[in-house]
């Protein structure tokens, strides 16, 4: 028997495992999945949180459910990864020996990173929206909160789904308008690139967006520290920005035990071929999603497109032959807009996100670079087919590949 | 396509406004960039960064983050803002005759 070993359960990990499944030979592999958490979260939901749109409930399936039968499940920490040996050593002290082995580790915040971020004011005042707790906390500080200064920030880049800051500015100007206080919240944007977003057509496009909604825009400011008793966020220029609820993008980084193997860049993100997915300094290993170190964004979408690239890359060399499948860097992002609209963009490694019409068999089309009650609805339509295709790995109709059907270039 | 006239001769720029053409890069278009920056005088301290630019991309294809810089250059954060003030890693890019970095994605 050979063994595939995939490290992490998360949207890309779970997605393979179901693929792979569907396909290897079971007389001839065995596959074993580790993942040290035992709860799947719909992480594209967690925006929704503090607004009240969604519950937690709406985000959270154990992992079990998207798990199929004959694979072996390991719920342990991942200790370390020794590539030359062929081997994973983990927490719970197993060692776990591999063929082929698929990394899916993903990226989490890392509020530490950034000095006085995670002290006094965590979760008092200072919130983040990239995990459950962030979003619940913030949810529970909204509900009373009168008004003040609302400061969202990002960090560093690269980080997890980059118009999630974005949609949280502007869902948070539909929120306090509804409210009936949107003239006691002064909103800004603050963030380290020259514009809104960080593809030039687009990061003007939506910049007008910001502006219409009144929601100020502070460009290039790297955030060196949180000066806790003034409530001031301190540039490494010695900028300062006062807020009253600063909501923040901490640094992204790629899974500790990445580091622990000496594995990763300066992010713990793995140097990966941005065509083939293979790990550019293993034979064999690949690696998908948030886990590596490609330029394109790490989100759901990209996972998607990734995985039917992996796969037949995986089936080939397998069977000896060169992986041909190329990824093109494809992302397709809904961004909510707020008052029940939202935006589409569809980009790759080449083609930035231009505005037109987004074809989709059955449903389509969206409108690109707009704002549409339809691309709201099919932001909301995307959490379903989440979980009952995505995830279990069924085909979607939308292509893995990016096209230039009904865009203007 | 946009050029840029410096020391005399002409430059073409790819859509960043970065120099498009790596081979078209010394050490007088490197004080020029940097004046167009608002850079008015290259210090060691800006050569250190942009030399330690050039040799990842060699190396890599792709110029470093802060992080890396902050990690392998031997300058720090804050001393990379003062030298290449708001964009560091853009900034320093653009001056060492390299495409912008991919990471900012």
């Amino acid at each position: 028997m050979k063994k595939l070993v995939i490290l992490g359960a998360g949207t890309a990990g779970t997605m393979m495992l179901n693929k792979l499944h569907n396909v290897l030979d079971k007389n001839e592999w065995q596959i074993t999945i580790v993942d040290q958490h035992e709860t799947h979260y719909y992480q594209p939901g967690f925006l929704f949180i503090p607004f009240n749109i969604y519950t937690c409930k709406d985000v959270i399936k154990p992992k079990r459910d998207f798990f199929p039968t004959g694979v072996n499940v390991i719920n342990s920490e991942i200790d370390k990864i020794e590539p030359k040996e062929n081997r994973v050593l983990l927490k719970d002290g197993q060692v776990v020996g591999y063929d082929q082995l698929i990394i899916a580790t993903g990226a989490k915040i890392k509020p530490e990173e950034t000095e006085g971020l995670k002290e006094e004011l965590w979760y008092k005042s200072i919130f983040d929206f990239y995990t459950v707790e962030g979003a619940c906390a913030l949810r529970d500080f909204f509900k009373n909160w009168e008004g003040g200064k609302l400061v969202i920030n990002i960090t560093e880049m690269p980080i997890k789904c980059p118009v999630a800051p974005l949609e949280f500015s502007f869902l948070a100007d539909w929120f306090f308008t509804e409210k009936g206080i949107r003239d006691k919240v002064d909103i800004q944007f603050v963030t380290p690139l020259p514009g809104a977003f960080t593809q030039p057509k687009a990061s003007a496009i939506l910049g007008d967006f910001l502006e219409k909604k009144n929601i100020k825009l502070k460009t290039e400011f790297g955030i060196a520290r949180v000066d806790a008793e003034n409530k001031k966020i301190v540039s490494w220029e010695e900028e300062e920005i006062p807020f009253d609820c600063l909501v923040t993008i901490p640094t992204n980084m790629g899974d500790d035990a990445i580091e622990r193997s000496g594995m990763g860049n300066e992010f713990n993100f793995i140097p990966t071929d941005k065509q083939t997915l293979k790990a550019l300094e293993y034979e064999n290993i690949f690696v998908i999603g948030d886990a590596t170190d490609l330029p394109s964004s790490k989100a759901g979408s990209v996972a998607h497109f990734q995985a039917d690239i992996l796969l037949e890359n995986f089936l080939s060399v397998v069977e000896g032959r060169e992986p041909n499948e190329k990824f093109d860097g494809h992302a397709n992002c809904f961004i909510e807009s707020g008052f029940g609209k939202g935006i589409l963009i569809d980009f790759n490694y080449d083609t930035e996100p231009l505005p037109g019409k987004f074809p989709l068999p059955g449903v389509g089309p969206f409108s690109l670079l707009e704002e549409t009650k339809m691309n709201h609805y099919g932001k909301i339509m995307f959490r379903w087919m989440y979980w009952n295709f995505l995830i279990k790995g069924l085909e979607l109709p939308i292509e893995s590949q990016m096209s230039m059907a009904g865009k203007r270039a | 396509m946009e050029t840029v006239e410096l020391v005399g001769k002409q430059f073409e720029l790819d859509d960043d406004g970065h120099l498009k053409n790596q081979s078209d890069w010394n050490e007088e278009v490197a004080k020029e960039f940097a004046k167009l920056e608002g850079i008015e005088e290259l210090n060691d301290r800006h050569w250190i960064v942009i030399n330690f630019m050039r040799k990842v991309y060699q190396e890599k294809g792709d110029a470093p983050s802060i992080r890396r810089l902050t990690k392998e250059s031997g300058v720090d954060t804050k001393e990379l803002y003062a030298l290449f003030p708001k964009g560091p890693a853009k900034k320093a890019a653009k001056i060492a005759g390299l495409p912008k970095p991919k990471g900012c994605i």
